[in-house]
């Protein structure tokens, strides 16, 4: 439970960090918090040759709203959007998810963007970015580009980044007057979700994400539906996201609450 | 920018416990490993070495940090507190350990360091903690001893008597 060897880097700026992702490619990465690029390096399921720790970089820790949304750098730890005062006005759904990610202990050291980069289907941040509809802002020595989030999830731990690109930060809308919801389902709080939701109304209706069943947070936009319409919507839905046996819950069970989550919390955010 | 290369060791130095300490790493040290190997600091434990357990549990610059998941060359500059840190001196306990103490809050000990740093960090901030809340941090740690009720009954205790502690000094 040792770490493989590689060269560190300690990146003092954006440049430096470009740099070294255009030189060594693939075989670089990039560590944030180290929350679980830290356990993937110990397991040894991760073998890069350069690490190029980017928390030293000031430029990267904003937390800025920019017109309609908010956008939060990849140097933002997961407790320092907590605790940013206006969290809960501009990003309520956030405020929502953000206690379930980890735990305390984690959250301190943890960001964001590195959750996004992480990409576990289970992970209540890929969910959030997914619900809300942002987009994440990659950056390369080439160019600038923003990927939409429904976009950015490629498969399980897999992202549409390429190997010379930071996630430079993330842009989330700020949906004025939406309701939102959140919830999840886990053997204990902290650990990864079975099934965690995301609900929000929309201008047209009502928008539910689903993470934990599919290899990717999923959302799915109905018009308003009631009775019958949306036990059958969700019912589609539930088995559209191809859920699996494993070890934490059957298929089924995944199923059961993706159609009882999902109408508790459309009937909430709909009220 | 600093590249330390992968197979040489390099000059790690920081602040443990208020005082300046030195070692040399590898950039694949992890912090845990540095702390009790190199410096001897083996009051943080190792437990599982995948962020888990919270066994290894430090503060770094005021951060509660996993220090399996955390490399030695990362905290370079910082300052970091370990359980060694909590005593008033030699002999005596601090309050939150005294509690532990009464309360028979640890069986074979190995989770206590990185509880006590997450309720020292935590009891600093959060003076008047609810059960709730004390449950809550708790879940970062895995106590495979499973006695968490005298822990949870040990950190209320403290928490009142840190609580008592403080109002006593502003009214003299």
């Amino acid at each position: 439970m040792k770490p493989p060897a590689f060269d560190y880097l300690r990146a003092e700026s954006v440049g430096d960090v470009l740099d070294g992702l255009a030189q060594q490619g693939g075989d670089a990465r990039v560590l944030a918090g180290g929350q679980s690029l830290m356990a993937m390096l110990n397991m040894r399921l991760a073998k890069p040759k350069l690490l190029i720790d980017i928390m030293r970089i000031n430029e990267l820790r904003r937390i800025e709203r920019e017109g309609e949304t908010v956008v939060i750098g990849a140097g933002v730890r997961q407790a320092d959007l907590l605790a940013w005062p206006k969290l809960s006005e501009a990003l309520p759904l956030v405020a929502l998810a953000l206690p379930w990610v980890g735990h305390m202990q984690t959250r301190s050291r943890g960001t964001i963007c590195g959750s996004l980069a992480h990409a576990d289907p289970s992970a209540e941040m890929p969910l959030a970015l997914v619900a809300l509809g942002g987009e994440v802002l990659l950056r390369s020595a080439r160019r600038r580009r923003r990927v939409a989030a429904k976009d950015f999830f490629a498969g399980m731990m897999l992202t549409a980044r390429a190997d010379d690109e930071l996630i430079e930060g993330i842009s989330l809308p700020i949906v004025k007057g939406a309701r939102v919801a959140f919830r999840e389902v886990a053997r204990r709080h902290g650990d990864f979700a079975i099934v965690a939701c995301a609900a929000m109304r929309t201008q047209s209706g009502v928008r539910l994400a689903v993470g934990g069943v599919a290899d990717v947070p999923t959302a799915r936009d109905w018009p308003k539906l009631e009775g019958s319409a949306l036990d059958d919507a969700l019912n589609a839905f539930a088995y559209e996201l191809g859920a699996r046996d494993d070890v934490h819950a059957t298929a089924r069970y995944r199923r059961d609450l993706v159609r009882m989550i999902g109408r508790d919390l459309i009937g909430e955010v709909l009220q | 920018m600093t590249r330390l290369k992968a197979d040489s060791r390099h000059a790690v130095r920081f602040s443990l416990n208020g005082k300046p300490v030195e070692g040399e790493a590898e950039p694949r040290m992890l912090l845990s490993d540095f702390l009790r190997h190199q410096l001897g600091a083996t009051g943080t434990h190792v437990g599982c070495e995948h962020g888990v357990c919270g066994a290894c549990t430090v503060i770094v610059d005021g951060m509660l940090t996993r220090s399996c998941l955390t490399l030695a060359a990362q905290v370079d500059g910082c300052e970091l507190r370990t359980v060694e840190g909590l005593a008033p001196s030699a002999d005596r306990l601090g309050v939150l350990q005294q509690a532990f103490r009464r309360n028979h809050a640890l069986q074979c000990g190995f989770c206590t360091a990185g509880i006590l740093m997450s309720l020292d960090h935590y009891l600093a901030k959060n003076p008047a903690p609810t059960e709730a809340e004390i449950r809550d941090l708790l879940s970062g740690h895995i106590c495979r001893c499973t006695g968490y009720t005298p822990i949870i009954k040990a950190a209320l205790e403290a928490a009142a008597e840190l609580t008592s502690a403080k109002k006593e000094t502003s009214d003299a």
